[in-house]
């Protein structure tokens, strides 16, 4: 794919690589915040090739992984209902609910659709008047103008039997979060490119301010990723805490104004709370009055939800950056893969998930 | 969170007075809405993210960061303290650089 | 005996259910819930009147001749696709079972269950294409059987077919046999059939030129075969794709494999729909490809021959079996990292992250 492949050019990873070498004094501990992120520099061996004291922690950027445990019980409950056609992107039909999942359902006889566009849902909507469609809105800010179109041409062809479940989450507050941690770590951070592309890089400036800390907007190609952490890199060495764009490609200062002009016109910001982490004011958006109607949450009135998580699971202090995946004694035996404990184990870009994938080697032999 | 992927506009066609187009990811083709830059042109690029076009990929940019990664390190092989690199890299190497 | 079931109706599921008293998707993905229904359900119940062989086809001594034995359904949805039909995978699939244990096939039986209400001219068209794919493969059809169900239990057509095959003198091609030092070759372009299937599949739809590679391989087989070397394993990586098949033989064997990424014979097309579902072409399945696994010295031999025939011109080594990591299989990334390479779940799902 053009303007894809050539940044996984070997040879120029190795001279980005061996700038971050020279220009490394001390250790470092960055987070990158974008799941898809996290599993680019965990599937090419980028946190192995960095230098000894330079660390990755892996950031709570992972929609999959955050989306409260109460809306994937109200998915859950919605999916169930003989008249619903509940359609989802891939990513969310392994996450565990309280008891089971959307494949559960499925296997059950619900009606549980992959899609790869909300589009494909407003589409099924239309060709199916007498049922009742569901699509399940998750994803950060990247993902949330596509959901908001849909929203938006839902009501404007007429399209009453069309829902959204919507739970998205916000980058800037997050990372708020994360800096006001006692425990935190972290001392720069790679911003999400693809969130950046829709929303600029207005928000990021007063972060890099109050935290004193460096934000290098950046993509997800391999060479994409060296160079965010090489820009970082020269940054926290030099004293620095600016806001950076190393995707100058894709991202522009003032972003997409048509994708943010729907953004406010389709959602309010509210009180989001992350699986995992807890609650996050203003981290969060929901559908606005004006959508009320195509509110999956008002239209089906789940109320009954008791909420239960693995006690075991320690997904959240994976998402916060505070442990790694292998340190979790369920690691590895009790929570795989195929037995996902928590939400960081069955996305494709939770940590824990590309540890187990990708890592297993290492972490084995070390144990 | 955000698989966005480059691809090249083939046509663009209104539907429902919406505004999609045929885009080209090297020989995979998808219907794609342009709604959020309805003044891109065919033959130029988007980053496409579930069926929609999030933002224009800017093609000189593109090209430009990959010249400044050729680019990396000669200036300074050519004009740096020469032995003050290596002896940095050396010293990295002992502490253990890339593995 | 796997079962070689190509659903792409409803994406399979990968989560751990073994506390459900009900068969889930997951269970015909072939991969490891396939295996534990097999291994935890079928197997202690047939008692002992089975006899479980590890590989594609079963082995069978009947005065004397070497026979190969094995069955496949097929149960794909779309039932037509670029390239093919899912009566083009009916034949090639069961023949390539048998060629993978290096019989010659003969003869298969073709069993069909049709669902009320399917177009005749459909079943027609699948019928025809059985046909042809057998002629093609030099196999003759000779014997079957037709059942309807009706219209609730299911759409279309299922298709089972079962065949046989004699075995060559001196053969001996099964999964367990792969050695330390081996070479891992594979004959042509991976992830192209997955990629064929999926591009029709409704809600993804795309536009591409990629069309399934379904082919019969046991001539390509032969020609290896006739080169005097001692080929260890063959498989061909259907559901699952490289990534389970290797990861099959890795633990059958109780060896490690190690994959070279910038070695592996990815078509630029099938690497750009991946990179827009957000795919690893290791786990997408492939039809008329095979994967050998052959004695280092012989490998240059076997690959020589194997770009003379019209289904292997693509064919390279992407690996190598080693002592280290046992059971797993792991690439070196085009960077120069390792990672695993992991045994699917179930079928892999497009994501958007």
């Amino acid at each position: 794919m053009k303007y894809l492949d050539e940044f996984s050019n070997p040879e120029l990873a190795r001279k980005l690589l061996d700038q971050i070498h020279a220009a490394t004094t001390q250790p470092w501990a960055m987070m990158e915040v974008c799941g898809g992120q996290t599993h680019s520099i965990i599937r090419h061996g980028i946190d192995q090739l960095l230098p000894e004291g330079v660390e990755m922690i892996h950031g709570p950027g992972c929609p999959v992984c955050v989306t409260p445990l109460e809306i994937i019980d109200k998915a859950l409950a919605i999916a169930e209902r003989p008249e619903v056609i509940f359609c989802s992107f891939g990513d969310m039909l392994r996450v565990p609910g309280s008891q089971k999942d959307l494949f559960t359902i499925k296997s059950r006889g619900g009606d549980v659709r992959v899609v790869y566009s909300p589009l494909d849902a407003l589409k099924l909507a239309r060709e199916n008047p007498d049922r009742e469609v569901v699509f399940f809105g998750i994803g950060f800010e990247t993902t949330a103008p596509a959901n908001a179109m849909t929203v938006y041409q839902a009501k404007r062809l007429n399209v009453p039997n069309f829902t959204l479940l919507v739970s998205h989450v916000l980058v800037p507050p997050a990372i708020a979060a994360i800096m006001e941690s006692p425990t935190c770590r972290v001392q720069a951070f790679l911003a999400a490119g693809h969130v950046c592309s829709v929303m600029g890089t207005a928000e990021y400036p007063p972060l890099t301010e109050k935290y004193q800390v460096p934000i290098v907007v950046t993509g997800f190609e391999p060479l994409d990723i060296l160079e965010g952490i090489r820009r970082t890199v020269v940054q926290l060495e030099t004293g620095r805490h600016e806001l950076e764009n190393a995707y100058p490609r894709a991202v522009r200062a003032e972003g997409n104004p048509a994708a943010m002009e729907m953004l406010r016109d389709v959602f309010d910001v509210t009180d989001r709370s992350w699986r995992g982490i807890g609650m996050i004011p203003g981290s969060g958006w929901k559908l606005s009055e004006r959508y009320a109607d195509f509110d999956a949450e008002q239209r089906f009135q789940v109320t009954d939800i008791h909420t239960d998580e693995s006690p075991i699971c320690r997904s959240g202090e994976v998402l916060q950056g505070l442990i790694k995946p292998h340190e979790c004694a369920a690691f590895g035996k009790e929570c795989t893969p195929r037995n996902p404990l928590g939400a960081t184990m069955v996305s494709s870009e939770g940590a824990c998930a590309a540890y187990y994938t990708y890592r297993r080697l290492e972490l084995v032999d070390a144990r | 969170m955000c698989l966005a992927v480059p691809g090249r506009v083939l046509s663009i066609t209104e539907a429902d007075q919406t505004l999609m187009a045929e885009v080209d990811f090297g020989g995979v083709h998808k219907q794609v809405c342009l709604q959020y830059i309805p003044d891109v042109r065919v033959d130029e690029y988007v980053m496409v993210h579930v069926g929609f076009a999030i933002q224009r990929l800017d093609e000189q940019s593109a090209l430009e960061t990959l010249a400044n990664f050729e680019k990396l390190g000669i200036l300074e092989e050519e004009f740096g303290d020469g032995f003050a690199l290596a002896a940095k890299q050396a010293g990295q190497t002992q502490a253990g650089g890339s593995r | 005996m796997t079962s070689n079931d190509l659903d792409f109706e409803g994406w399979v599921c990968p989560a751990p259910l073994r506390d459900t008293p009900a068969i889930v998707m997951g269970h015909g993905g072939g991969g490891a819930m396939s295996g534990e229904l097999i291994e935890q359900l079928f197997l202690p119940a047939f008692g002992s009147a089975a006899r479980a062989d590890l590989g594609d086809s079963a082995l069978v001594t009947v005065d004397g001749a070497r026979l190969a034995f094995s069955t496949d359904s097929f149960v794909v949805k779309p039932m037509f696709f670029p390239g093919g039909s899912i009566g083009d995978l009916a034949v090639n699939g069961t023949v390539n079972d048998l060629a993978m244990v290096g019989a010659t096939p003969l003869f298969l039986s073709t069993a069909f269950i049709l669902a009320e209400g399917t177009e005749l001219a459909d079943i027609g068209r699948v019928a025809t294409a059985i046909g042809k794919a057998a002629e093609a493969a030099g196999v003759q059809l000779v014997t079957g059987d037709t059942k309807v169900v009706d219209s609730g239990s299911g759409d279309g057509v299922y298709v089972n077919t079962a065949g046989i095959g004699v075995v060559p003198a001196g053969v001996d091609i099964n999964p367990t046999r792969a050695t330390v030092g081996d070479a891992v070759l594979v004959s042509g372009d991976i992830g192209v059939h997955g990629i064929a299937v999926m591009s029709c599949r409704e809600g993804l739809e795309f536009g591409t030129t990629v069309v399934s590679d379904t082919a019969p391989l046991h001539g390509l087989v032969a020609d290896m075969l006739a080169t005097g070397a001692d080929v260890h394993v063959l498989r061909d990586p259907t559901r699952g794709g490289v990534s389970a098949t290797l990861n099959e033989i890795a633990r059958a064997s109780r060896v490690g494999i190690e994959l070279v990424e910038n070695d592996l014979p990815i078509p630029e097309t099938v690497r750009d729909a991946c990179g827009l579902l957000g795919l690893d072409p290791l786990q997408v399945a492939n039809e008329g490809k095979l994967l050998a696994i052959v004695p280092a010295d012989r490998a240059e031999e076997v690959l020589d021959v194997m770009r003379r025939h019209p289904l292997g011109q693509g064919a390279r080594q992407i690996g190598t079996c080693v002592p280290d990591h046992p059971r797993m299989v792991v690439a070196r990334t085009g960077l120069g990292g390792t990672r695993v390479v992991d045994l699917p779940i179930g079928e892999q799902l497009p994501r958007i992250c």
